[in-house]
């Protein structure tokens, strides 16, 4: 069993006087302990919602879930608010994109790191204090005495996701979600943050589920890879095995039409054709049917199934791309 | 039909062949933007300076696609902004097609000022949500005397909507009713709209999906052949530039580190940031991941208010040497081929040895 088994996840908001939004569609995936799994997919696809409604942290005014959320045994869903406050924090939590937002700007670093301590781990204030300078010491934030006393807009962008990473971790949570964590950041700092992301999971034994629209970002960090359109996984699979071989039209398309430092220059980009304004609604067909150049007539008529396809392959299409027989299973690990 | 400067019209129905005859559009020497940091309640007094853009010069050549690249604060956006002269040069030279616009102002500025044209990342949410996509373009053209009456104004719309493959219905359609890349594309028109001869676009993609990214690139690399066009592309997507540009030049607060042609920028990077950035670039294919070498550069971008004294790139760089890197400011020099770096060791880096080494 994996330590988190999230089963047909659903999130409409419904709105009076607007038309409900279907933002995540039917959602499974599992995270095991000590694993990287990310959730790749471009702006809107459902990526954040699915994991605020993973942390319980969706506003309950307007917000339908359903489905299964089960961490460690325990169904989430349906939880008190209390029940779900003492989880996130103590088994699992969550680093945003933005930092700025999610720090708060009139209490001290220092201060924000430890009472998350104090409150879960029943620490007293000093013995709090104390961890909280060598988790931030842990995560690279240089002279942390220091950094404890200053506040969050003291901190260039970089420091920030870091005192971040180091809330997060206060309580040496099982599950860690990050939500595009360095998608606001420089190249050069992104790369510190995910050498420390890679060094925590391979330390701790974290679970993390790594949100972001960068398949750079994905090909370097996750076991495995739930590619998202419109609010549901069209393809799942081990990433050496989605790279050599994406299956689905989208996850292929995606693939061609990125610049890539590793491939001839002054070739023509392959985009895909149109947006996701041109979606049709899953309920009717295949929602990247109008984009899709594989399109068959049955694909805008009936919505396609999950299959497996594979050792831990999933695929939701009519009309796959072939494999190159016998060369994308060879590198699983 | 007059033309209002005696620059050729570039009108799409005669389009002139890309030239690369190698002479210069652009010229810029040793621009310096420095902007004053204010304090004080009653009196402004100036207790510093943002040193923004500190000493750069280039040359973009007609018909060819600049780009220019470094992290968040470097300079990039007040680069562009200065060459179209939105931003006055603290000091330092900027010659568009022969004319010096540093000292320009007045009418003869608003004149130059349609040749080069600038698209934003959103250049559409800057712009009134209530005025129609024809609006917006006939306003644009009106701006610089260009609107000739409604036949050909009407054709020249529609010509601009098809160049950037948009249908001809979209003229009736508001900014707030298209798509990110659809908007991008209307941005590119508007832009286009008055023919110029440079384009600056600053980070012209890096608010769209990538799948729509795509799509757009393909637009600016079509007009460009179409109407021989001149870019400066700003980007932080150090891949998105390499595919669009002819000539890379990299920034570090404030200055040119490294510049050369793309191939061999991306081929064989000198300079120890280029090479750390280029490191740090993900790329989609796992075995590339797992098995490229990483150099993870320490600590922070420093404030362009204080910058590091000699070499700018000594308190991050893996190679510094005490002594020489912290005390002489490397100058960028041509280390072969017009392949111009600015570190003392550029050559002994590259064979693979430390500085110290090299004695
Ligand atoms: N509170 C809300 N009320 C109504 N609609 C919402 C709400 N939050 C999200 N949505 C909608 O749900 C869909 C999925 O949003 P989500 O934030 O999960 O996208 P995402 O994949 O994280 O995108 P991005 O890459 O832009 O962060 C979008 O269409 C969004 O507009
Ligand atoms: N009007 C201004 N007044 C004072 N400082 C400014 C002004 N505009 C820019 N700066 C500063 O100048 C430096 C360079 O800014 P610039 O916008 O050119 O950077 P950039 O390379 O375009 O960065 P980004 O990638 O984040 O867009 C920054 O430190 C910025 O804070
Ligand atoms: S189901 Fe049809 S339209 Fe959808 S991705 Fe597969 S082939 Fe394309
Ligand atoms: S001059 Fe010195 S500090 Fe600067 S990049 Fe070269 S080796 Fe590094
Ligand atoms: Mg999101
Ligand atoms: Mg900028």
């Amino acid at each position: 069993m994996a330590l988190l088994e999230v089963r047909d996840l659903a999130v409409r908001f419904v709105r009076r006087g607007e038309p409900t939004v279907a933002a995540v569609d039917g959602v499974s995936f599992d995270v095991p302990a000590g694993r990287t799994v990310g959730l790749v997919g471009e702006s809107g696809c459902g990526k954040s919602v699915t994991s605020l409604a993973v942390m319980g942290l969706l506003p309950r005014d307007g917000t339908e879930v359903s489905g299964s959320v089960v961490l460690d045994g325990t169904e989430l869903l349906g939880l008190s608010r209390r029940e779900w406050d003492r989880r996130r924090g103590s088994e699992m939590s969550m680093v945003f994109q933005d930092p700025l937002t999610s720090l708060n700007p009139v209490v001290p670093l220092g201060i924000q790191v430890s009472e998350v301590m104090e409150r879960h781990r029943g620490m007293s204030r000093r013995v709090a204090t104390r961890e909280a300078e060598s988790l931030l010491d842990r995560v690279g934030i240089p002279d942390p005495r220091r950094r404890l006393r200053e506040y969050s807009h003291q901190l260039s962008g970089g420091m920030r996701q870091r005192a971040l990473i180091a809330m997060a971790l206060a309580c040496r949570p099982r599950l860690l979600i990050a939500d595009e964590p360095t998608t606001a950041l420089d190249v050069t700092i992104q790369a510190q943050i995910l050498s420390l992301l890679r060094e925590l999971v391979a330390e701790t034994g974290t679970a993390l589920v790594l949100i972001t629209h960068d398949l750079g970002v994905v090909a370097g960090m996750c076991d495995e890879v739930n590619v998202l359109y419109a609010g549901r996984i069209v393809e799942c699979a081990d990433r050496h095995a989605l790279f050599a071989a994406p299956r689905h039209p989208y996850t292929a398309g995606l693939l061609e039409s990125v610049p890539r430092l590793d491939t001839p220059r002054g070739q023509r980009l392959a985009p895909i054709a149109g947006s996701v304004e041109d979606n049709i609604p899953w309920s009717v067909g295949c929602a990247f049917s109008p984009r899709c150049a594989s399109a068959l007539p049955v694909c805008s008529e009936r919505s396609p199934a999950v299959e497996t396809v594979g050792p831990g392959r999933l695929l939701r299409c009519h009309n796959p791309l072939d494999t190159d027989v016998g060369n994308t299973e060879s590198s699983h690990d | 039909m007059t033309e209002p400067t005696p620059s050729p019209a570039r009108r799409p129905e005669a389009a002139p062949p890309p030239e690369h005859t190698g002479d210069a559009l652009v010229e810029l020497d040793e621009v310096c933007v420095h902007y004053p940091i204010r304090r004080g309640v009653v009196f402004d007094r100036t207790v510093g300076w943002v040193y923004a853009v500190d000493g750069v010069s280039l040359r973009i050549e007609r018909g060819r696609t600049y780009g220019l690249v470094g992290e968040s604060g470097c300079g990039k956006s007040t680069l562009g902004k200065a060459l179209l002269r939105l931003e006055r040069p603290t000091s330092g030279s900027i010659r568009f097609d022969g004319i010096e616009l540093s000292d320009m102002s007045g009418r003869r500025l608003r004149r130059m000022r349609r040749r080069m044209q600038m698209v934003f990342q959103d250049t559409l949410s800057s712009l009134d949500p209530r005025q129609s996509v024809e609006s917006l373009l006939v306003e644009a053209l009106r701006a610089h005397g260009l609107d000739e009456g409604s036949e050909s104004t009407d054709r020249l719309l529609r010509e601009l909507l098809s160049a950037v493959g948009l249908p001809a219905g979209a003229l009736r359609g508001y900014p707030h009713e298209f798509s990110g890349g659809q908007r991008q594309r209307i941005g590119i028109a508007r832009a286009l709209a008055v023919r110029p001869e440079l384009v600056v676009a600053d980070e012209p993609v890096s608010a769209l999906d990538v799948s729509v990214q795509a799509q757009v690139l393909n637009v600016l690399r079509d007009l460009q052949e179409r109407f021989g066009l001149t870019y400066l592309v700003i980007a932080h997507d150090l891949a998105v530039v390499r595919h669009v540009a002819d000539r890379v030049g990299v920034m570090y607060l404030g200055v040119l580190v490294e510049e050369s042609d793309s191939d061999v920028l991306y081929e064989r990077p000198m300079h120890p940031y280029t090479r750390a950035l280029l490191s740090a670039v993900p790329v989609p294919d796992p075995e590339v991941e797992d098995r490229r070498e990483r150099i993870l550069l320490p600590g922070d971008l420093p404030s362009p208010a204080a910058p590091p004294s000699g070499c700018r790139f000594h308190t991050r760089c893996p190679w510094s040497r005490p002594g020489v890197c912290d005390v002489e400011r490397p100058s960028l020099r041509d280390v072969g081929g017009g392949h111009l770096v600015a570190c003392h060791y550029a050559e002994s880096i590259e064979r693979g040895r430390s500085p110290a080494e090299s004695g």
